[in-house]
């Protein structure tokens, strides 16, 4: 769990080799309540840091997930199309969205580790 | 004023509780310049009887079709309306209910729009459809949008054949988008290169049908060729009563079909409000406009009924919104519901064969006469005739023997000298052989 | 709270279950006779039907009583105060249902030639001229489906006045408490959304308005009276300063009815403004439509006004359907929702402007009685007067553990249809509680009595009711994330219908 990074819009990206995984916080499931859809990138696609990547519903929101960083999407979490409730249940395990090949790991360097996160969150609210 | 219970007592007690000396002090907000400028040019209040003279005056200064043959359709269909139709759409929990925001004590409403969807996406051979759009025009905008959406997709190609009002409508919601519309020439017959214009660069392919001259086709090599460029086929449905005895676009390999409901249960009203249909395949249903009804359980485990999908609407999207729409044709889609309800599936096919035959009548006797051509080959309830001469005056002159002859192509398409000399014309079950009868010796009459 | 015994068919007295039409289905039955089938050709070969379409068959009588059980699952107007905020629940004369199905009105095919309908054209135009005259604009679009394509009609207008003068800017101001549709449909007009935020007295923020003023900005949005039910106290000089910048200004319409007779939009230096037929004009809400729409305009944006419209030529009327020029397109199929007109029309006939002025100043009344009456429980979101409907925050519930929701349930359970409840968004908790003009005033106090009741229940901690709140509707609180997780959206027969046909 120690190269995992967050955003401030609650995003976490995980680098394991040449991939990177990419999931919400346990705390965004939280604030967005039961999510009922979550809209993946296809693979293949080409996204780019701070552009829209996803977009996640909840009965009562919809919200944009931005990519912490760009590259190439290789993977999506095929499981969440059947079972949204994956993100509330388990957001930063099995609950992911994508995975991608980043295309600049140092973009990654100015992100929040799990420390800093959790300091984060405790000034919002 | 009858409309209006407090007494001036009332108004004078009811001041005095909010603590204010006159309405005008309620109004303290309005710029005192603006407030109670006279409006001089309006009467004032009138009693029931009163208006009731009144609005006779306006009916009184039209040729309805109820008291006169009636052949005109592009678009619009003269059908007879069941009385049970108006009398259950006039209950008081229906017409005065309003968007089902409270489902506990909406039931009524979500349960004829979850049936209405389920007749839509059988009539039309779709997976899913709607709870209904403002009219079939608005509906087909709609797809289009849909598809480029769905696709990202720039351009999408348009049949000429398509009813005119459907196009322009199109036009303008596409007007202020990035995306093109390439818009083929209304000629009478044939597929006009449509397969071969589709490329990479296609959203979707729109074709109405059958098309605005009654043309019914098998579009399944079109919908081949669009799916192998990987664009969408739109299906757009003038008549919906045609569903009941053609094979529905769902077959023929539609990917989303919109239709104009009027022609079942709702009255012509001058053109609105009709009904527009919504209907589409399964995997596009995020990506669709409008409001839907779902199943699902109550807190006791019992089904019941709710708005669902929320998250694609203006209220949660707000500018990321699949769509501006906010309401749906709400009456006007359950006087649909309960007279296909009535019908079932004995009543609508027949229905749909009445139709086809009276007007397959009207087209024998009408090609009879001498210059009269028929341009359409296979066709519903309507078809396109070339009548040797302008179509136009023919129909002022049939008018005014109190027959309403159909509609001169010329009326939808302005400036186009080709279709000068043509009459479309439409018969439904409300026509019989003798208002026939009528109209081909009329037809003779203003011919001579 | 005594449970009631359970009866063998699960009905209770007059309240029953209705299954699905297609869960009645007796193949062959149907609920009409048709004509017989004219002897003529068949002209459609091997494009007929092949397979069932699937519809169920009942007779007449089922079809009355299933659509008649259906329809005591609903509240209604005609049933009880409807104080649904934003949405206006006034009375619906069935006046206006008559003359809307005379024959002649209701019966008129969009396509016949004009010299068969002149009564039709020149009500359009009877119309017409009410609207101008009621609003002080020099002209009126009246084909636009719903309020929110009237919205999209003159924001159209909008960017085509920019456009013509070869600058299509970029931006349109939108107060945050505007309703979701504004933004959708500045989007849909290919314009940028830039919020404005509001005062702490509910208005827009005159210094961040300013601010963001700029020779981008194509026009602003703004409902008046607001979203909160106040009036923009600023509005004259909101004008000014859009008008300055080069812009127009757009007002959504929607509580015209707070001000009808009052005040005339053209005063306040509006350029366009949509007029929901079925709110101010009481056309019935039809559980969701269809609605009305039509747009004025001021003088400055008439010449992008979209056709049809109705002139009047040496004294006969016709209906421009084709003209060159900069007009946005057309908005809808035929020429608009006649048949609302109809009862649009009826409703300023009974009226008069007599009439149509104490429409809006009962509703005010109204509104501030139910304030008056609340506001030492509940507390009003802003100060001051407000118009037609009065906005609460869940501030007088606070510390209870009943959020606005659930007081909304337990209102059901007291026999009335909730306020609008969480919107407009800046209000935590908003309730917005709109009477209108039709309720008498012991109607307001009846409703006063049990909002004070269960503000007063909910204070002293019965929680565990309201969580449970509706108990006594044919359905309880139904499973949203359900419905949405695994939509179910049509009704399929258990052997699909493809099976069955092999």
């Amino acid at each position: 769990m120690s190269d995992r990074k967050y955003t401030k819009e609650h995003e976490w990206i995980e680098v394991s080799g040449s991939e990177a995984t990419i999931g919400i916080s346990d705390y965004a499931q939280d604030q967005l309540g039961d999510v009922v859809y979550v809209d993946l990138p296809d693979v293949g696609r080409e996204v780019e840091k701070g552009a829209e990547a996803a977009v996640i519903e909840s009965v009562k929101a919809a919200s944009e997930v931005y990519a912490p960083a760009s590259g190439e999407v290789t993977a999506r979490n095929d499981a969440l199309d059947d079972n949204p409730a994956l993100v509330n249940e388990s957001a930063e395990g099995d609950g992911w969205f994508y995975r991608m090949k980043l295309s600049d790991p140092s973009q990654l360097d100015d992100l929040m580790d799990a420390d800093a996160y959790a300091k984060f969150l405790e000034t919002l609210d | 004023m009858r409309y209006l219970p407090q007494t001036p007592d009332d108004r004078a007690a009811m001041l005095s509780a909010i603590g204010v000396a006159s309405i005008d002090d309620l109004f303290s907000d309005v710029p005192s310049a603006v407030l109670n400028a006279p409006i001089d040019s309006l009467p004032d209040h009138q009693g029931e009887m009163a208006v009731e003279r009144y609005f006779q005056g306006f009916a009184r200064q039209n040729l309805s079709p109820a008291s006169a043959p009636c052949f005109i359709g592009a678009g619009a269909y003269h059908h007879h309306i069941p009385a049970t139709v108006d009398h259950l759409i006039q209950r008081s929990e229906f017409l005065t209910s309003y968007t089902p925001y409270q489902p506990e004590i909406s039931q009524g409403t979500l349960q004829y729009l979850f049936e209405f969807q389920t007749q839509v996406a059988m009539l039309t051979g779709m997976d899913v459809a709607n709870a209904s759009m403002y009219d079939g025009a608005t509906a087909t905008s709609e797809a289009v949008l849909m598809a480029h959406r769905i696709t990202k997709r720039k351009k999408s190609i348009i049949s000429g054949r398509l009813h005119p009002h459907y196009r322009e409508t199109t036009e303008t919601l596409l007007r202020f988008t990035p995306y093109d519309l390439e818009v083929r020439d209304p000629v009478i017959g044939g597929q006009g290169g449509l397969e071969e214009a589709i490329d990479k660069d296609t959203a979707c392919v729109v074709v109405q049908n059958p098309d605005v001259f009654g043309e019914f086709k098998d579009l399944t090599a079109l919908a081949e060729a669009c799916h192998a460029q990987g664009a969408l086929l739109i299906v757009a449905v003038t008549e919906v009563v045609s569903l009941g005895l053609v094979t529905p676009p769902g077959a023929m390999g539609a990917d989303i079909v919109t239709a104009e409901g009027q022609s079942l249960g709702v009255p012509l009203s001058f053109g609105g409000p009709h009904v527009g249909l919504f209907a589409c395949r399964q995997k596009y249903v995020r990506q669709m406009p409008g409001r839907l009804a779902g199943e699902t359980l109550d807190a006791d485990g019992k089904r019941g009924y709710v708005l669902t999908l929320n998250a694609r609407e203006q209220h949660i999207r707000r500018e990321k919104a699949t769509s501006n729409i906010c309401t749906n044709a709400g009456l006007c889609a359950l006087a649909f519901c309960i007279h296909v309800t009535l019908l079932g599936e004995a009543g609508i096919t027949g229905l749909a064969e009445v139709n086809h035959r009276t007007a397959s009548l009207l087209a024998d006797r009408l090609t009879a006469l001498p210059d009269v051509k028929l341009l359409t080959r296979r066709f519903f309830n309507e078809f396109a005739l070339d009548i040797g001469r302008p179509a136009e005056p023919v129909v002022e002159a049939l008018a005014a023997l109190g027959i309403l002859g159909g509609v001169p192509a010329s009326r939808l398409f302005p400036g186009e000298p080709s279709l000068e000399n043509v009459l479309l014309v439409a018969a439904t079950e409300t026509v019989t052989v003798a208002d026939i009868d009528r109209l081909v010796t009329a037809m003779q009459e203003v011919s001579a | 709270m005594s449970r009631e015994r359970e009866t063998i068919s699960g009905a209770r007295g007059l309240d029953r279950d209705e299954a699905l039409s297609f869960e009645q289905d007796s193949p062959g039955r149907s609920g009409v006779d048709l004509p017989p089938v004219p002897d003529a050709p068949d002209r459609l070969g091997d494009l007929r039907r092949k397979d069932a379409i699937g519809l169920p068959g009942l007779a007449e009588p089922q079809v009355v009583r299933h659509f008649v059980r259906l329809s005591r699952m609903n509240y209604a107007i005609d049933y009880g105060l409807y104080p649904l905020g934003s949405c206006t629940m006034k009375h619906n004369p069935r006046l206006n249902e008559r003359l809307a199905r005379l024959p002649g009105i209701g019966d008129v095919h969009p396509m016949q030639p004009q010299s068969t309908t002149q009564g039709v054209l020149r009500l359009m135009s009877e119309l017409a001229h009410w609207l101008t005259e009621l609003t002080g604009m020099a002209t009126v679009a009246m084909t636009p489906g719903a309020g929110a394509q009237g919205e999209m009609c003159g924001m159209m207008a909008i960017r085509a006045a920019h456009e013509a003068r070869g600058e299509p800017r970029k931006r349109v101001l939108v107060p945050e408490s505007a309703h979701g549709t504004n933004p959708a449909t500045a989007a849909i007009c290919g314009y940028e959304v830039d919020s404005i935020p509001s005062t702490a007295d509910g208005r827009v923020d005159m210094a961040a308005f300013e601010a963001k003023l700029g020779p981008d900005v194509a026009g602003l949005m703004l409902t008046n009276p607001n979203t909160c039910g106040l009036f923009e106290r600023d509005i004259i000089r909101i004008a000014e300063l859009i008008h300055g910048i080069g812009g127009y200004f757009y007002c959504d319409g929607a509580n015209f009815n707070a001000i009808v007779g009052k005040v005339r939009p053209g005063d306040l230096g509006i350029d366009a403004m949509h007029i929901n037929l079925h709110k101010t004009f009481s056309t019935p809400h039809g559980g969701g439509g269809p609605g009305s729409g039509p747009v004025v305009f001021s003088e400055a944006l008439a010449p992008y006004a979209p056709l049809p419209k109705v002139i009047e030529r040496n004294g006969a009327f016709e209906l421009v359907e084709q003209e060159d020029g900069p007009r946005v397109g057309r908005m809808k199929g035929f020429h608009g929702q006649f048949g609302m007109f109809v009862r649009a029309l009826a409703y300023m006939q009974s009226h008069g402007r007599d009439g149509l002025k104490q429409v809006a100043e009962d509703a005010v009344l109204n509104a501030n009685y139910v304030m008056a009456k609340l506001q030492d429980l509940l507390p009003p979101a802003f100060p001051g007067p407000c118009m037609h409907e009065v906005l609460v925050s869940d501030k007088g519930l606070d510390g209870t553990g009943i959020e606005t929701m659930d007081l909304a349930k337990a209102l059901i359970d007291e026999g009335y249809h909730p306020m609008t409840v969480y919107f407009p968004l800046i209000v935590h908790g908003a309730m917005l509680i709109e009477p209108t003009e039709t309720e008498t005033r012991q109607t307001l106090d009846d409703f006063i009595a049990v909002m004070r009741g269960l503000v007063e229940q909910a204070k002293a901690g019965e929680a565990e009711y309201f969580k449970e709140a509706p108990t006594m509707t044919p359905r309880r609180r139904l499973d949203e994330t359900l419905a949405a997780r695994k939509p179910v959206l049509r009704w399929v027969p258990d052997v699909p219908l493809a099976d069955a046909a092999e």
